[in-house]
């Protein structure tokens, strides 16, 4: 019997990713990263800034997202997120414009403890691109 | 009547208008796919949006304390208007029948006593409604600079409204755009989008239960704010549709306008043309039988 079930990643603009041959997929949930494989039980959550693993018959990908919702139900993992680059498409002179608009951010006075943590979640992980 | 001449330049210059209303019709429509085509690709998104919104807030744990982007304030005294137009003119009724849609609920909002806000997006709606409702604009966003309907542009749109929400500044929120149906029909539409209208939407409440990490309460708080972007960012892209696809067809008919008047202006030019041959010759040979 196979171990796979089907994922789905939209954004506002286009469905970015379907794939229907997934083993194992890694995101970043609000509280701490989370596995989720076959038969999972059904959980909505949301993203913090991470990197979403993607593991599948045709190997490993890697996508960096900065905020979303995840669904999964019947087998059918759906993220809803606004803004997700795969890492491959992330280059240095990409990655450092990121990380400079978010230390723009959280240096920002205004902002309230739950942002000021989410962005400093992103400051690491784009610290740890590449 | 008019010269000879008169009539020539006459022709001219409809031809050349002609032309120019041809291109516009030509170049509406190559927009108009692109723009039908991301209304499209836009769909999954509001549509999953929405589902996830519904087996939320069905599964929500005390709806006293729910959140008030869904639950509302209790209130309807203060009603603002989001009223979604183009930055250009030249689409035929788009941009009036948006426009007559919301004054029509803003004169039923006033005679019911209540206060009335609006915030224009696009600078026609604007145009149009600051000569009735100038003081009651509080807002006027355009996005020219931007070619297309992009997310990042509804996302502004979404934190001004919800800021204000936040700031009490009003109870009960509708947007105005047109929905596109097909080329030649555009439905203008009013959405109420705060509070969140759950009774027009299929309940579909699914036996099975979710598992939320973390718990509703924190979840929806944080998903209605992007509901409210993504409400606006739908609109926005069905809005673009309708307007290229009203604009092919209001350049459409000019084109075909201007053609039957090239035509009928042809005819008249063609008249006198002979009418002043006929008499000159008269005159010719008038004057040749006298001597």
């Amino acid at each position: 019997m196979s171990e796979e079930f089907k994922i789905e990643i939209v954004n506002p603009e286009k469905s970015f990713l379907v794939k229907e041959d997934v083993s194992e997929v890694v995101v970043p949930a609000f509280e701490g990263e989370m596995g989720i494989l076959k038969d999972h039980i059904s959980i909505i959550s949301f993203l913090k800034p991470g990197i979403i693993k993607i593991l599948s018959k045709s190997g490993e990908e890697n996508y960096y997202v900065e905020d979303g919702i995840v669904e999964f139900k019947n087998n059918n993992l759906s993220i809803l997120t606004s803004s997700i680059f795969n890492v491959a498409d992330i280059d240095k002179s990409k990655q450092q414009d990121f990380l400079k608009k978010a230390e723009e951010e959280s240096v920002k006075e205004e902002i309230t403890d739950q942002s000021k943590y989410l962005i400093d979640q992103k400051i690491e992980v784009l610290k740890t691109l590449n | 009547m008019a010269s000879l001449d008169d009539l020539k330049k006459r022709i001219a210059s409809v031809k050349s208008t002609q032309k120019i209303t041809k291109a516009m019709k030509m170049v509406a429509a190559a927009k108009l796919r692109r723009a039908q085509e991301s209304a499209e690709k836009g769909r999954p998104y509001s549509e999953k949006m929405n589902n996830v919104i519904l087996n939320l807030s069905s599964g929500i744990s005390d709806k006293e304390n729910a959140p008030k982007l869904l639950s509302g304030t209790g209130n309807d005294k203060v009603h603002l208007c989001v009223v979604m137009t183009s930055d250009r003119g030249l689409c035929g009724g788009f941009n009036s029948n948006i426009i007559k849609k919301a004054k029509s609920y803003f004169s039923k909002i006033l005679s019911e006593g209540k206060e009335l806000k609006i915030i224009t997006v696009g600078s026609k709606g604007n145009d149009q409604l600051k000569r009735m409702y100038g003081d009651k604009i509080i807002e006027n966003i355009s996005f020219k600079e931007s070619k297309n309907a992009n997310y990042f542009d509804a996302d502004k749109v979404g934190k001004i409204v919800i800021d204000k929400f936040e700031s009490n500044e009003f109870d009960i929120c509708t947007i105005f755009y047109n929905q596109f149906k097909n080329v030649i029909t555009q439905i203008p539409q009013s959405q109420q989008i705060i509070p969140l209208n759950s009774e027009d939407s299929e309940e579909n409440t699914s036996d099975e239960s979710y598992e939320f990490e973390p718990d509703e309460d924190e979840i929806l708080s944080n998903l209605l704010p992007k509901n409210i972007s993504t409400q606006i960012f739908k609109a926005m892209l069905e809005n673009s549709a309708s307007e290229q696809g009203s604009r092919m067809s209001a350049m459409d008919n000019a084109t075909r306008n201007a053609g039957e008047m090239v035509d009928k202006l042809t005819i008249q030019y063609n008249r006198s043309r002979q009418a002043a041959i006929t008499k000159e010759l008269i005159e010719i040979i008038s004057g040749a039988e006298s001597l």
